[in-house]
């Protein structure tokens, strides 16, 4: 099983909803991770607030940050391989990668859990 | 007949909050108390938690957040628990050690984050639960005296700990808001004791302080029902600044109305151990003051005289703001100065001149409907924090989309309900009532100086966020600093009474407004018994020493300033006009 991690700027919680705006992609993105996590795929997501010493730890992360700084957060990894910066993923893009039907993303969770064997 | 409070007398728990409506001497009585039980040889540590304290006037020496010996009494330390500065040093703190490991502009992104209302709330609270669960502080002293912010500030703050216990143990997503401590066991620990030692009837006393009369009375009865429903149950009640006696129509008129504001005490303040503290002709600065408070009066009379050829009203201050065109006024200052009266004739003289006006306050304690009704041609509103939060959590399901399934919803909730949440639906509120200054002229009643400070605060730093926010910022929230720093449409009255304390206090917040860049031109003194003429010897005694404030205020403000004779009668509805000469 493949294990997302997400390198975020500087947050308060992760839907952003603390924050002056609403931002609705990062209200997409916190729910749909919520939902892959609770049927068992590994995801990390590390803020600047929260974790700055998983920036320093994470070598291709800190080799990242130092060079291309704060705005092309968020950096997003399948395993150990950078495979998006500056954005967000799309459902799409998190299916191929999961190697998942995106119709996961539109479906209930507990009917997913049951019809939809997520974890090979 | 009601005791005197002499602490001599009483057994009192280690920690003691006063608590109550501002200008009814929660800092005099407070001073006394610690004044009063460090010379008896115990150990004090007296703490303000009002961003706007005045301690270090009343003790005369500059004050930080550890606690500064007090020279003049033996055993007493004073700290300031200044939230500004206590969220500088825990930015400082969750910074430090990556300097140098990560780049500037990335440090520079964790301190933007890091400054925001919401950290500033989290560090004025740690710092504060420090004080009631550190060890080492509880076995230094005897006593741990905390003279708190107004009403509605200080509700909060004690009602954090439980708030913050609650959501850590309900969240599944990592509380966030408090940064790297959200994983912290020591930190859930230190929460978990405050809320015990709050509790703890052994441990904890409220100390309710009211003036004699009925509106604060009724506002340490709602602090004393909210707070028993935090479990703090151990309370006592101290009415301050009683008169024994009258002997001419302003004394007696004084007198009459504090007799009844006592035989109605509130129900639930009735079955609450109360005493009083009698009124003095004297004002609480200087130690030697505060030593003789709860002990004897003294009266001394000053010689000056009035600077200014005439004093002017309120009249020349209405007319100003009329034909300057202003459209966001604000009348903001300590405690009890009547800052909210005050807001309602402003009003009032604005609509009877012809203007659209909108009046509001910012002051979760304050009630505008008991002063002014919508029947004289203007509208009003008020910030509810409550509907303010329900309103943010139905826009940010909307724009979520219909297609959030159950699940999500209850994901999304969890973060709507941390208390930083709130923080922002305030804030989002308070642009919203700003904008109306589009089409109408808007009085704004404020809360006292330091709940105040800490709004115009998070206005600015809330401004840096929205500047590099990818979110969906609404224009009345981007267009309000800018509206605020326009001098040309901006005006805060700072209101005032003619005693040192508030004038000091007014003028650090002017200091904070010129800093901030938002326009004073205005000053008025309210309550003025030296315009009333009383030949009551206390009372004359006070209006002799007004007039030193007076004529600094007038100095100060180069003649822009105004007094208000101080009322015995309550001041309402069309009676309102007749401040307005």
């Amino acid at each position: 099983m493949k294990k997302i991690s997400i390198y975020e700027p500087a947050m308060c919680c992760p839907t952003g909803l603390c924050g002056v705006g609403i931002d609705s992609e990062l209200l997409r993105i916190s729910t749909v991770l919520n939902k892959l996590k609770k049927s068992g795929v590994k995801i990390e997501r590390y803020n600047l607030t929260d974790s700055p010493m998983q920036f320093v730890t994470n070598k291709v992360a800190n080799k990242l940050i130092n060079e291309k700084g704060v705005d092309e957060l968020p950096f997003i990894f399948v395993d150990e391989e950078l495979v998006i910066s500056g954005r967000y993923p799309t459902n799409q893009e998190l299916a191929e990668y999961l190697d998942i039907s995106v119709h996961f993303f539109e479906e209930d969770l507990k009917e997913a859990e049951l019809d939809f064997p997520i974890i090979k | 007949m009601i005791q005197d409070f002499n602490p001599q007398n009483i057994t009192l728990t280690k920690y003691m909050f006063y608590t109550g409506k501002g200008g009814v001497g929660k800092t005099s009585t407070a001073c006394a108390t610690a004044v009063t039980l460090a010379d008896r040889g115990n150990h004090v540590l007296l703490v303000s938690t009002d961003p706007a304290s005045n301690l270090q006037d009343v003790f005369d020496t500059e004050l930080n957040n550890k606690g500064v010996k007090i020279e003049a009494v033996p055993n007493l330390f004073v700290a300031n628990l200044d939230p500004v500065e206590a969220a500088a040093e825990y930015r400082e703190s969750m910074i430090a050690p990556f300097r140098g490991k990560l780049p500037d502009a990335v440090l520079n992104n964790m301190e933007e984050q890091l400054s925001g209302s919401c950290t500033v709330e989290i560090a004025a609270f740690n710092e504060f639960s420090k004080f009631i669960t550190d060890e080492h502080l509880q076995l230094k002293y005897d006593y741990i005296i905390f003279d708190t912010a107004p009403t509605g500030h200080t509700l909060r703050m004690l009602q954090l700990p439980s708030a913050w216990s609650n959501f850590i143990s309900d969240n599944t997503h990592g509380a966030s808001c408090l940064g790297q401590l959200s994983g912290l066991e020591s930190q859930k620990e230190i929460y978990r004791k405050a809320v015990e030692t709050l509790s703890d009837k052994n441990l904890t006393t409220l100390v309710l302080v009211s003036r004699p009369e009925i509106a604060s009375l009724l506002e340490v009865e709602r602090a004393s029902k909210e707070l028993a429903e935090i479990g703090v149950e151990n309370q006592m009640l101290i009415v301050n600044g009683v008169m024994s006696s009258y002997d001419d129509n302003i004394s007696e008129s004084l007198y009459q109305k504090q007799q009844i504001a006592l035989s109605q005490m509130p129900h639930k303040l009735k079955s609450t151990v109360t005493y009083q503290v009698p009124l003095r002709g004297y004002n609480i600065t200087g130690v030697n003051n505060v030593r003789s408070l709860l002990i004897k009066d003294k009266l001394t009379f000053s010689n000056e005289k009035i600077r200014a050829e005439s004093i002017p009203g309120l009249k020349a201050i209405i007319e100003d703001l009329h034909k300057s065109n202003k459209k966001v006024i604000f009348a903001m200052g300590k405690g009890g100065v009547g800052k909210t009266t005050i807001a309602a004739a402003i009003a009032l003289g604005l609509s009877d001149k012809g203007k659209k006006v909108h009046l509001t306050t910012t002051d979760p304690a304050a009630h505008l409907k008991h002063i002014i009704t919508e029947a004289q041609g203007i509208t009003m509103s008020h910030i509810d924090e409550e509907a303010e939060l329900k309103k943010y959590r139905e826009e940010v399901l909307f724009k979520a989309g219909e297609s959030m399934s159950p699940e999500d919803l209850a994901y999304v909730e969890e973060d709507l309900r941390s208390p930083c949440t709130q923080e922002i639906a305030v804030f989002r509120a308070f642009a919203e009532i700003v904008e109306k200054a589009e089409n109408e002229v808007v009085v704004i009643d404020t809360a006292p100086t330091g709940h105040t400070l800490l709004l115009l605060e998070s206005t600015q730093s809330y401004n840096q966020e929205i500047e590099r926010s990818k979110g969906d910022v609404p224009e009345s929230a981007k267009k309000l600093l800018p509206r605020l720093h326009n001098a040309d449409e901006t005006e805060v009255v700072i209101v005032t009474l003619p005693e040192a304390t508030p004038v000091f206090e007014a003028k650090r917040l002017e200091e904070d407004l010129r800093r901030a860049g938002i326009n004073n031109k205005w000053w008025i003194i309210n309550s003025s018994l030296y315009l009333t003429g009383t030949s009551n010897q206390m009372l004359s005694a006070k209006a002799s020493n007004e007039i030193e404030w007076i004529n600094k205020v007038d100095q100060h403000a180069n003649g822009n300033f105004a007094v208000i004779a101080w009322r015995t009668d309550e001041i309402k509805g069309d009676n309102l006009r007749s401040l307005l000469l």
